[in-house]
């Protein structure tokens, strides 16, 4: 399968990748890794996109990086819409202190809009 | 994490402390206890026997394990419980939980066939007044947009809200 995994650097987002990257290496898909601009995130886009290409070394799977700027729900639909992309790979949102599971904008955003079929990963 | 919630200046209250023993509108007598330290086994089996379509934001867990797992995360620490009690069943559970910014996160649990008698609320208000007596000063809340009924109830007690985020509300209040 062709897979867009998007990323804005928090945690469940980093539990995403190594998710997808497993998925990757055993069933072969082709995957593309969109680094968001995550007002939401204190991370640095270039500090995500270097620690998603050690990820990728550690695993040997090798995959396109794109950096994605504008609103982040928005443009990784326009993203995985205007590609030949099978399925759109996102975090499954944040755990509250009691453990309630939050999520963002970005991933209410790709859920209600997106023609793609997605995936959020728990 | 977002950034954290936006307090009310003005304190609300006071809470009533427990414990209470109230009748709750079928006429059930409900006992209200405080109980931060050991973790009621009648806890356990409340959650374990917990209707799933009442699950909020994926809790409680399912599973005996994974239910004493995240109860004992909410009796640990700085965090604050009241249970609600019916002879010798636990019918109802708030919790106040400590956040990493000094404010505690406030969930209520409530099984199914004691829902819509006011319990509810009393356990709220109790909850509230024992976090105030234990120096909690600001509690914040999430709760999914379509939940209008428990929405209605958090206002009547005094929240705000003051964030929507994606799928969920979220309501504050502070009580010192």
């Amino acid at each position: 399968m062709d897979v867009l995994l998007g990323i804005g650097g928090s945690d469940d987002s980093v539990r995403a990748l190594e998710w997808t990257l497993d998925r990757a290496r055993a069933a072969g898909d082709d995957l593309t890794v969109a680094v968001v601009e995550n007002p939401e995130s204190e991370r640095d886009v270039e500090d995500i996109v270097a620690d998603v290409r050690e990820r990728l070394n550690d695993a040997g799977v090798d995959a396109e990086i794109q950096r994605v700027s504008g609103n982040p729900g928005s443009a990784l639909v326009e993203l995985a819409e205007s590609g030949e992309y099978d399925q759109l790979v996102l975090g499954g949102g944040e755990e509250s202190p009691m453990g309630k599971i939050r999520l963002g904008n970005m991933s209410e955003f790709v859920l209600l809009n997106s023609h793609v079929t997605v995936t959020l990963v728990r | 994490m977002t950034p954290g919630p936006e307090f009310p200046d003005e304190p609300t209250g006071p809470f009533p402390t427990p414990p209470r023993t109230l009748a709750d509108a079928e006429g059930r007598e409900i006992r209200l206890r405080a109980c931060d330290d050991e973790l009621p086994e009648a806890l356990v089996e409340m959650y374990v026997g917990f209707d799933s379509a009442d699950r909020a934001q994926g809790v409680p867990p399912t599973g005996e394990g994974a239910i004493r797992e995240w109860l004992h995360g909410l009796f640990s620490g700085d965090a604050h419980n009241v249970v609600a009690e019916h002879g010798e069943r636990i019918v109802g559970h708030a919790t106040l939980v400590p956040d990493s910014g000094g404010a505690h996160e406030l969930a209520i649990f409530v099984t199914q066939e004691y829902q819509g008698a006011g319990i509810g609320t009393d356990l709220i208000n109790v909850l509230l007044g024992h976090g105030a007596a234990e120096g909690v000063e600001t509690v914040w809340l999430s709760v999914e947009r379509w939940n209008h009924a428990a929405k209605h109830l958090y206002e009547k007690v005094g929240f705000d809200v003051t964030g929507s985020e994606a799928f969920e509300i979220e309501m504050t209040i502070r009580l010192h």
